[in-house]
């Protein structure tokens, strides 16, 4: 398996399995005007999986479609980032685990929009317009969830805690990253790391939230080495049909 | 009593009548005359070429290549747009391929005057850099925002603050 197939198989499994929890909420948020934005993130983070897992198809040449990947794989393919296959939780939870991996997301795409493998970087172009707005609006309802009532505040430190040693593995670098970085395809993770903390803290900062102490990392989703049962049960909803009835098309 | 069915939208799945009667094209301009009738599936009252999704035509005898950016990357109108154009170049005797050409990034910069102003005159507000101008039912300019998304994935949702009236805004993208 090449390295830019892999990076490619992570950009669309991180989109792909961010883009299923969030339609989990579809006809569930606690309020319609949340129904529709979060249905919205996910159409345009599904949007963004078709090509991301269009082009790992085409690098692959295995005759292999995006459809294919996203839905014949089993849980030991896939590279998502252990962060994006949490559960939802509460509101608050899923607010916070997309403002946590929306700037992630921004300086990575921002960056892949110089990538030398100019599919890439189209991509990126396209992506990043609807990132930015997903960042935006993440971090304003973090902010205002965070300094709100004393019940929203505790939920949004409560969310915070529990992701945080989610954190780490978006910067973690490993053979692939460096393979990536070296062609001049893609940054090295943690070299995104120093301006994620600034906008974090700022984010945290304005929403009176306490920026947890530890630097501990889960690690095992980018690398397919370990996987949460979450991402099992989430795949098993997902790929039901195509589970079912193997090779039904419409 | 059972109610009439109303008439089909023009352009949708349901009107059967032909996109196009004339003689078969022989000109990139007559193609694009084509194209520029279809109307957007979710805002029927511009075109695809309002929208500024169609950024090439190119005509080989009765062979068609048109090359469509999509709106949003995960856009669902985005196939049947592509449909659209194909039903209404085979009506034209044509035989199109459709390209999607994500490079340069589809912008609300490519939007025509005449769409700005269908839009306004539909009720969507149209993009802005600094959010919508004005209420496009009363005109007023004191405005709040409802929600960063709205109907569509091009779409926000706004309040007059003077006419109370709720309605959407074309994002800038
Ligand atoms: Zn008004």
């Amino acid at each position: 398996m090449s390295d830019l197939f892999t990076f490619l198989t992570r950009m669309g499994d991180n989109t792909l399995v961010l883009g299923h929890r969030l339609s989990e909420w579809c006809g569930h948020a606690p309020v319609l005007e949340e129904d529709i934005a979060l249905a919205n993130t996910a159409l345009d983070l599904i949007g963004q999986t078709q090509m991301w897992l269009g082009l790992a198809a085409q690098v692959e040449g295995a005759g292999r479609s995006a459809d294919d990947l996203a839905m014949l794989r089993d849980a030991w393919d896939f590279r998502n980032l252990l962060l994006v296959e949490r559960p939802n939780g509460d509101f608050g939870a899923t607010i916070m685990r997309q403002c946590l991996f929306d700037r992630f997301h921004l300086l990575l795409l921002d960056a892949l929009t110089h990538s030398t493998d100019t599919r890439i970087a189209a991509i990126a172009a396209k992506a990043v317009k609807e990132v930015r707005y997903h960042a935006d609006r993440s971090a304003e309802l973090v902010i205002g969830l965070g300094d709100g009532t004393a019940e929203s505040h505790t939920r949004m430190q409560t969310a915070l805690d529990a992701l945080w040693p989610y954190v780490g593995e978006m910067f973690t670098d490993d053979a692939t990253d460096t393979a990536m970085a070296a062609a001049g395809i893609a940054p090295l993770p943690s070299t995104l790391r120093a301006a994620w903390d600034t906008q974090m803290t700022d984010i945290l900062t304005q929403a009176t939230l306490t920026r947890p102490d530890g630097d501990f990392a889960h690690q095992g989703g980018k690398n397919g080495a370990q996987h949460s049962e979450h991402l099992g049960h989430m795949l098993s909803q997902m790929q039901w049909l195509q589970r079912a009835y193997p090779g039904a098309t419409w | 009593m059972v109610k009439p069915s109303p008439a089909p939208v023009p352009g949708s799945a349901a009107d059967t009548t032909p996109r196009y009667d004339g003689p078969v094209p022989q000109t990139e301009g007559e193609v694009w005359a084509i194209l520029s009738a279809i109307p957007d599936p979710e805002i029927p009252v511009i075109t695809i070429t309002d929208l500024g999704i169609v950024r090439d035509v190119t005509l080989i005898g009765e062979e068609v290549i048109v090359a469509v950016t999509p709106t949003y990357s995960g856009c669902p109108a985005t196939t049947v747009i592509g449909l659209a154009i194909e039903t209404a170049l085979r009506d034209a005797r044509l035989m199109p391929t459709i390209l999607t050409q994500i490079d340069p990034p589809w912008t609300t910069d490519w939007l025509t005057d005449e769409a700005r102003e269908k839009l306004r005159r539909y009720g969507i507000a149209p993009p802005s850099a600094t959010g919508p101008e004005a209420c496009p039912h009363c005109g007023a300019t004191t405005l709040t925002k409802v929600s960063q998304f709205g109907s569509t994935p091009c779409k926000a949702a706004w309040r007059c603050d003077a006419c109370l009236e709720p309605f959407d805004y074309f994002k800038c993208h």
